[in-house]
């Protein structure tokens, strides 16, 4: 997708598609009257846009649902930055439970199988492929009548708490184990380079300040506290600072 | 059935620091050397290069450059009651794999050890008496190593000038140097290079130490401050502060690393053949047991080989020598209840962690501005640099201190004060409003040996090729504990003497996790010394039981120092090999009489 056809894309779906943002995407505005979309509304329009355009290839409707409306609630948007769903952190977690680590790359796979302590670390057979559909399932049976993506924040926000507080069998994961992979990709998703996915338009680097994949600080490290305000830059650009992924992978052109 | 090769006269386990350096000295002499590397060939071009090496999900979280543990892991346990299980990712340490080995993603990092590490257990008991020494913990098994730093006092400097190592003598030939570490070991002359440019955050950190009275100097890095020819005549550049060093190779040439200091030199000497994704299963042992005939080992598509050679080197990641000496039955495993045996014995780690010092808004830190070696730091509570008598409950050993925050990559790097929630939208605002204004401080210091931690061959898991992992049981003495807590409250006062708005305390506890990053600094259970009750090796590196057998690198040390290891390892190996090229060549055997 061009830049051209992606502003084409917003213009037809609005400055800022609050509207347009999938379940659990409720905008923040918190203690400020500051309008939605003040600043940066460029990143969340852009991003609102690839999120509502992901093609999941590992996530079911259902699965896909929960996951949306959970790391909006992780990682929530206000009216000053958008949060993990705009940011298209599910589509992170999608590629990569789809791919080599979703499979067990680099994890120690061979039994025998016991429950260790805590110092010894994951003990299950589980992949993270497994591991979330295995949990994503459990949770599904057991919300089939009050589906989590149709809670409100609150609700939603309760019943993360509780499976982070373990305790609860989610069909042989503990919720706890589930949260942390939960809450550690939905970390990854947002912070890392946009070439995996997330990380809409370097969002979260924008509002950290992280300048990106730069080569080098050497004339700037002696002018202490200087404040850098580069765009950041994505494993993706070229010396012109053009993008050629798109991070939102759409199956087809709008 | 393996196919037997042609002999050669010596064989490297591993190519990363020491395998390269060992096969260097040798092949110098004349002398044939096959190295033999389990992971793949690299090199800055075109593996190590830019935008896609600046990829913090590849390499810091997803471990790209580390020992693949699909196949082989490490098991482990805090206590030899529990039933060891295997750490399926790594968090805790950080084995490399590939050619270069640890020596790629390694910060750079570059200090020696004191005069006192050498000679530990004579010190304390000269200083403070065997007394204290028992109330420090019975179950230390602290002890000298063997060589003396006198001794190894060329061979640290040769190996600095190898690297290009910059920093400021702060002791030459006992003569204080303004500007850099008083308590510096004495050095017979500068280090190569001029410090590196002094951060943000260190000169932060300088202003509160000297406050306080401490002695702040800047950390001596092998990422260079300036373009260096080494000895060898190969060009190294300077570090341009890109903050993607450690878990990261080099793409600027400014890193020292087997790729930019040694193999250029090595791999086009005709007595040199390396041999890449190549796993070494055994060291062979003829009929007496008392002589290696070489190695067998699996190449990439599988296939079976002997490598006959007069002389073995083991030049693996510490805890792989200690899985072959013990995959090949050279020497008598350690038996902690008895006390008993030497091969695993006395495997320590390292103490670490520190402060977190949340600064006022106005203060841009730009952490993402750094090298891997950016401290600005104090030797004030290193070792024995301060007085332990009156320490109540008493301890040994003691900590660096110093701001060296090694880059500012988001996914691990994004402090929040005590009291954040873990997540949701005040999580997220303390993310944003920190960010760029906070410090971390580490402590990073001595983890001494203890009769109750050691490795051994795990009974129950296995490796891709059906060998026994090796088993880790430790859990951090309590000395360790008492130590790294005392410095903890001073490190406080040192965030409160910078300006910290806000302190969260470090330090050490029990038990130890192997779910958190803290060192790759693992080190022992092939321990030098001069009685072969108690060590693997003497003071050469050289198997007590089987005489062509070297056990070269951080397997060799019997408790751990205060200091990052790779310098010292450098200088060990020049050493050995110094006594092989010297001695052993002209005359095969024992270096030194049991």
């Amino acid at each position: 997708m061009t830049e051209v056809s992606r502003r084409t894309l917003i213009k037809a779906t609005g400055a800022i598609g609050a509207a347009m943002l999938p379940a659990g995407a409720a905008i923040e505005t918190a203690n400020s009257a500051a309008p939605v979309g003040a600043t940066p509304a460029a990143t969340s329009s852009i991003c609102a846009a690839a999120a509502a355009s992901t093609t999941y290839v590992f996530f079911n409707s259902e699965e896909a649902a929960f996951i949306e409306a959970a790391v909006a609630r992780l990682i929530p948007a206000d009216e000053e930055w958008p949060g993990a769903l705009e940011a298209c952190v599910p589509n992170y977690i999608d590629k990569q439970l789809a791919g080599a680590w979703g499979s067990g790359e680099r994890l120690y796979r061979s039994g025998p199988w016991q429950p260790g302590t805590p110092s010894q670390g994951y003990q299950l057979p589980y992949t993270p492929a497994e591991l979330f559909r295995t949990a994503l399932g459990a949770i599904a049976k057991e919300l089939s009548r009050n589906p989590f993506a149709k809670m409100t924040p609150y609700d939603q926000d309760g019943y993360l708490k509780k499976l982070e507080a373990g305790g609860k069998d989610l069909g042989g994961v503990p919720s706890d184990v589930f949260f942390a992979h939960l809450w550690e990709s939905t970390l990854e998703g947002f912070f890392s380079d946009p070439v995996y996915g997330g990380n809409c338009n370097m969002m979260s680097w924008r509002m950290i300040g992280f300048p990106g994949a730069y080569a080098s600080y050497y004339d700037l490290i002696d002018q202490h506290g200087i404040k850098l305000d580069r765009a950041p830059m994505s494993l993706a650009e070229d010396a012109h600072g053009q993008v050629h992924l798109n991070p939102g992978i759409p199956a087809r052109s709008p | 059935m393996a196919q037997r090769l042609p002999a050669v006269d010596a064989v490297t386990i591993g190519v990363g620091l020491t395998g390269s350096l060992a096969a260097f000295e040798m092949v110098q002499s004349g002398q044939k050397v096959v190295g033999l590397e389990r992971g793949a060939p690299r090199d800055t071009v075109p593996d190590f290069q830019s935008p896609a090496i600046h990829d913090e999900l590849r390499f810091s979280i997803r471990k790209a450059m580390m020992q693949d543990n699909v196949k082989v892991a490490v098991t482990f346990r805090n206590n030899f009651n529990e039933t060891a299980l295997p750490i399926r990712r790594w968090a805790s340490f950080l084995p490399g794999q590939g050619l270069g080995g640890s020596f790629v993603h390694w910060n750079g990092q570059s200090f020696r050890a004191q005069v006192a590490d050498f000679v530990l257990r004579s010190h304390v008991i000269q200083r403070y008496g065997q007394k204290f020494l028992d109330a420090c913990g019975p179950e230390l098994t602290i002890q000298d190593w063997g060589v003396t730093y006198d001794e190894l006092e060329p061979y640290y400097d040769r190996f600095e000038y190898l690297c290009g190592v910059s920093g400021k003598a702060g002791n030459i030939k006992g003569q204080i140097q303004a500007g850099g570490n008083p308590f510096e070991a004495p050095r017979s002359r500068e280090y190569p290079n001029p410090p590196l440019k002094e951060t943000y955050f260190g000169a932060i950190f300088r202003k509160g130490a000297e406050s306080l009275g401490y002695h702040p100097y800047p950390q001596p890095s092998s990422n260079l401050s300036r373009p260096y020819t080494n000895p060898l005549g190969i060009k190294l550049e300077q570090c341009v502060f890109c903050g993607f060093c450690e878990r990261y190779a080099c793409e600027h040439y400014a890193k020292a690393s087997p790729q930019t200091i040694i193999l250029p030199v090595l791999v086009k000497n005709p007595n040199y053949e390396l041999r890449t994704s190549c796993e070494v299963l055994r060291i062979n042992l003829d009929s007496t047991g008392k002589k290696a005939t070489g190695v067998t080992y699996v190449d990439g598509a599988g296939r079976e080989f002997e490598q006959p050679a007069e002389i073995v080197f083991i030049t693996a990641f510490p805890l792989n020598n200690v899985r072959t000496l013990l995959l090949s039955g050279i020497g008598k495993p350690y038996d902690p209840r008895s006390g008993e045996g030497v091969v695993g014995r006395n495997y320590s780690y390292q103490t670490t962690g520190g402060p977190t010092v949340f600064m006022d808004e106005s203060i841009n830190i730009n952490p993402f501005m750094s090298s891997g070696a950016p401290g600005t730091m104090i030797d004030d509570f290193s070792g024995d640099n301060f007085d332990h008598s009156n320490m109540n409950p008493p301890f040994i050993g003691g900590q660096y201190v110093g701001s060296i925050m090694t880059g500012g990559r988001p996914i691990e790097f994004h402090p929040t004060p005590p009291g954040t929630p873990p997540w949701g939208l005040e999580w997220k605002r303390a993310v944003a409003r920190h960010y760029n204004h906070a410090i971390l401080i580490q402590q990073h210091g001595t983890s001494m040996s203890s009769r109750l931690n050691y490795l051994d061959l795990d009974p129950t898991y296995k490796d891709a090729w059906g060998q026994p992992l090796l088993r880790m049981t430790f859990d951090f003495p309590e000395n360790d504990i008492r130590m790294s807590q005392y410095i903890a409250d001073k490190v406080v006062e040192i965030g409160r003497a910078m300006g910290g708005k806000i302190v969260v305390r470090g330090g050490t506890k029990r038990p130890y996790t192997t779910t958190v990053y803290q060192s790759t600094h693992n080190c022992g259970g092939a321990v030098m010394g001069d009685d072969p009750k108690t060590s693997a090796v003497n003071r050469y590196m050289q198997c007590w039981d089987v005489p062509n057998v070297f056990s070269l690198g951080g397997s060799s040390f019997p408790q751990n120092i205060t200091y990052n290891y790779t310098i010292t390892i450098g200088a060990l190996t020049y050493w050995a090999l110094d006594a092989i090229k010297n001695k052993y060549l002209k005359s095969p055997g024992p270096l030194v009489q049991a």
